[in-house]
């Protein structure tokens, strides 16, 4: 490459062009060609503090895998990752490395950063689609113990593959019939191919993991029958996560044609409502509204679209500089045609005589004093209330953690907030053997602090027990 | 593997099936349900468990078919396998002795009823239950529901048995003979349930009430079963199925409940929402 030119110029990443995706559901980032890959990691300092390390949460040696692939050695950069990170294939996909690794790049400012986030992407794929699932199972040595970890998003998945590889006997008990966690039922096929997750969890399989479906903790067993000689675990891993879905509390909520994300991501993406021959019904709003400014409020918006809504239309109570979402996705979607209204607040949501959704007042917003997230708190603009026609709302305001461990298993502390209380540096609960990590602990929050929760209970879950 | 043990028809559109389930058989308690999916993509069922087996390994569920899955399970037969089966799921109805216990149900509603009167009964309260049908043949559990109450009362709404009318119409003439009760349960389609618990309600009754929205997931993450109880939004699936009748706001729930079946056809077949019977 020639360097003066190309330092400062990230490689772009080729992508299915808008007016074409927002009707399917395929992937819309194609990835990187090897040569573009080559040219990107190229691009790298080799910094010697390597400050980007410190902005990913799992700490992933990132000069090196760089390295790895500058020298063609995509395999031994894959490898290099998953020393730190389970799943570089999701994370590629889906980490904010805008707020993370890539803001520590030396080159931020100066020019664009690294693109870290697609070369792991580049890496991770390149292993999987290049090599067979290499069968580890027979040279792991077996220590006799017996975990079972509640839940199968990304940080029960890391807690099991870091276990297994430990020589624990691992079980993962997943509520629905289906593995994966958010990954599968929130996040939409056209940002993480379901079939990538898919891949991941068969490879846990193949490791030795079991995966019990259908299974609900608290339900189906409580903790302490887990302990019990029926099932003989030894300690117990919760990563059940945040899936209560938040409501706003205004008049017309429980109209119909009023969707949590949660509802409207699952009906699209777990239970395949999108494909002509699933029998899941979802509605195909034509005018449709989501309210919040996150991932979820983006991944619903954008599945909208490809529902077949004409319009699909963003309400955000505070500016666009503070929406939580990823930048790349927030842009994704304007491209799209996602019309955005920013410093907007619903107050109501209208109905006819039925009960059914016909739009939504909302009351315009100016932004005051900070909060207590540091973020500036949007006020009320008197009288700016305005009305949006709709006949489908999609509330993406956040979700609550599950309750149905807090509910079940008295005997663990919980905050106020419901979530459960760990030791950070531990994962350890106020019960012996039991740990917890993920948004069961943190509240919503990102994939990659679940895995990273993860690591760290799977540590001490080592230290504890052998 | 959640094998059917034993296919029952009940009457035209309702079987019975007993299904292996020992996990499940040995946690559950009355009240509680199962979540169901019959064919890969399909939708996911809520079904009350009507009976269950710890020791055999067991449970039981009534299903009418009415809709898409239902019928779809109807097709299965003995040896034949449920693909998914998940549960029990919601909190279990309060047992203690009550007292006086009125156990009212209608449709297939009678399936937790049944259960929950038994339970009742094993607690040392006094049973009447009253059950409705359109007419005598749609008269589901008779026999059973006779085992475990002290007194079985019968309304149809063509007179074919029992009193000529509704449940409710049963209640409003134990009222006027004077009789009290300490406590009641109502089980069945949202119309039924509204009339009669107001009913009861009025009467100074607890009663409970066990809704039935369409539910997705079952475990508290969508929103979909969401209900409002004094003025608050409650998740059916994990906080209920049961609420004190008195707190519900039925217009918000047969409106989402009938828009519904405009809007979604395909979800009629939810297990108390019928539009008949009781
Ligand atoms: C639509 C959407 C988009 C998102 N986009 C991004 C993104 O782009 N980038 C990002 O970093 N983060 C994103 N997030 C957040 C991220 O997905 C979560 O932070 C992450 O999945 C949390 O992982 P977890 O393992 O703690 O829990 P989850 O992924 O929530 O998994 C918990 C699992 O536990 C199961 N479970 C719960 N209770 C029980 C029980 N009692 N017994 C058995 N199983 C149980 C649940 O069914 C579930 O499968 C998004 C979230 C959503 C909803
Ligand atoms: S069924 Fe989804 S929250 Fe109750």
């Amino acid at each position: 490459m020639d360097k003066k030119t190309d330092r400062f110029t990230r490689t772009p990443m080729r992508e299915q062009k808008p007016d074409v995706r927002k009707h399917n559901f395929d992937e819309v980032p194609c990835g990187y060609s090897e040569e573009e890959a080559v040219r990107e990691a190229t691009r790298c300092l080799q910094c010697k503090h390597a400050p980007c390390i410190n902005g990913c949460p799992v700490h992933i040696k990132i000069p090196e895998f760089l390295k790895l692939i500058e020298e063609k050695k995509y395999s031994d950069a894959a490898q290099k990752i998953k020393e730190d990170n389970a799943l570089p294939a999701v994370c590629g996909r889906v980490c904010p490395q805008e707020i993370q690794c890539e803001l520590k790049c030396v080159l931020h400012g100066k020019g664009a950063p690294i693109a870290i986030g697609n070369l792991e992407r580049f890496a991770a794929d390149w292993q999987r689609e290049h090599q067979q699932a290499p069968l580890e199972r027979c040279a792991i040595k077996k220590n006799g113990k017996k975990v079972a970890i509640v839940g199968s998003g990304p940080s029960g998945l890391t807690v099991a593959d870091e276990l297994i590889r430990a020589g624990f006997e691992v079980t993962i008990f997943e509520a629905l019939h289906v593995a994966g966690g958010v990954l599968m039922y929130g996040i939409p096929e056209f940002r993480l191919p379901k079939r990538i997750m898919q891949e991941e969890i068969h490879h846990l399989e193949l490791l030795g993991v079991k995966i019990e479906t259908n299974f609900v903790v608290g339900k189906t067993a409580e903790l302490d029958d887990l302990f019990s000689d029926e099932y003989g675990f030894d300690a117990i891993y919760i990563g059940s996560g945040a899936g209560l879905p938040v409501f706003m509390g205004i008049p017309g909520e429980n109209s119909v044609g009023v969707y949590s994300a949660n509802e409207y991501l699952t009906r699209s993406n777990l239970m395949g409502a999108y494909k002509q021959n699933a029998t899941t019904p979802i509605s195909h709003g034509k005018h449709v509204v989501v309210v919040g400014g996150g991932n979820v409020a983006m991944d619903a918006a954008r599945t909208a679209l490809r529902l077949g809504a004409e319009h699909s239309v963003i309400i955000y109570r505070r500016s666009e500089v503070e929406m939580p979402a990823r930048d790349e996705d927030v842009q994704h979607a304007k491209e799209e045609g996602v019309e955005f209204h920013c410093l907007c607040n619903p107050v109501a949501i209208l109905s006819d005589a039925k009960g059914v959704v016909t739009g939504i007042r909302s009351s315009r917003m100016e932004l005051g004093e900070l909060d207590d997230s540091g973020r500036a708190r949007p006020v009320a603009i008197k009288d700016s209330e305005f009305e949006i026609a709709c006949d489908v709302v999609i509330i993406a305001i956040g979700n609550h953690p599950n309750p149905l461990i807090p509910q079940t298993a008295p005997d663990i502390d919980i905050s106020s907030r419901g979530t459960i209380i760990v030791d950070e540096t531990t994962g350890r609960t106020s019960k012996k053997y039991v740990y917890a990590g993920g948004d069961i602990v943190t509240g919503s929050a990102t994939v990659i602090l679940a895995m990273g929760a993860g690591k760290i209970a799977a540590k001490s879950m080592i230290e504890d027990l052998l | 593997m959640h094998t059917i043990l034993k296919k029952e028809r009940l009457n035209e559109l309702v079987w019975r099936y007993r299904i292996a389930a020992p996990k499940i058989a040995k946690k559950r308690q009355a009240g509680q349900f199962v979540i169901v999916r019959v064919e890969s993509d399909g939708e996911r069922v809520p079904l009350t468990i009507a009976d269950a087996d710890a020791s055999a390994g067991w449970i039981e569920l009534i299903v009418q078919a009415v809709g898409h899955t239902t019928t779809k399970m109807s097709q299965l037969n003995e040896g034949d396998v449920i693909l998914d089966l998940m549960g029990p799921l919601g909190h279990p109805t309060e047992i203690k002795k009550y007292g006086r216990c009125l156990c009212i149900g209608g449709g297939v509603g009678v399936a937790a009823l049944y259960s929950i009167a038994s339970a009742l009964k094993a607690a040392e309260n006094e049973v009447t239950t009253i059950v409705g049908a359109r007419n005598q043949n749609l008269l589901l559990l008779e026999t059973e529901l006779e085992k475990v109450s002290d007194r079985l009362l019968i309304a149809t709404d063509d007179g074919s048995k029992g009193q000529h009318g509704f449940v409710s119409d049963v209640f409003k003439k134990l009222q006027a003979q004077g009789e009290h009760f300490d406590f009641a349960i109502i089980v069945g389609p949202v119309m039924m349930m509204k009339v009669t618990s107001d009913l009861t309600v009025a009467a100074g009754i607890k009663t409970l009430v066990s809704l039935n929205p369409i539910m997705i997931d079952g475990t508290g993450m969508c929103g979909g079963c969401r209900v409002c109880v004094n003025n608050e939004i409650k998740f059916a699936c994990v906080d209920g199925p049961e609420f004190d009748a008195s707190g519900v706001d039925w217009d918000t729930v047969m409106q989402r409940l009938n828009a519904y079946h405009d809007v979604e056809k395909k979800h009629q077949c939810k297990l108390n929402g019928l539009p008949h019977d009781g």
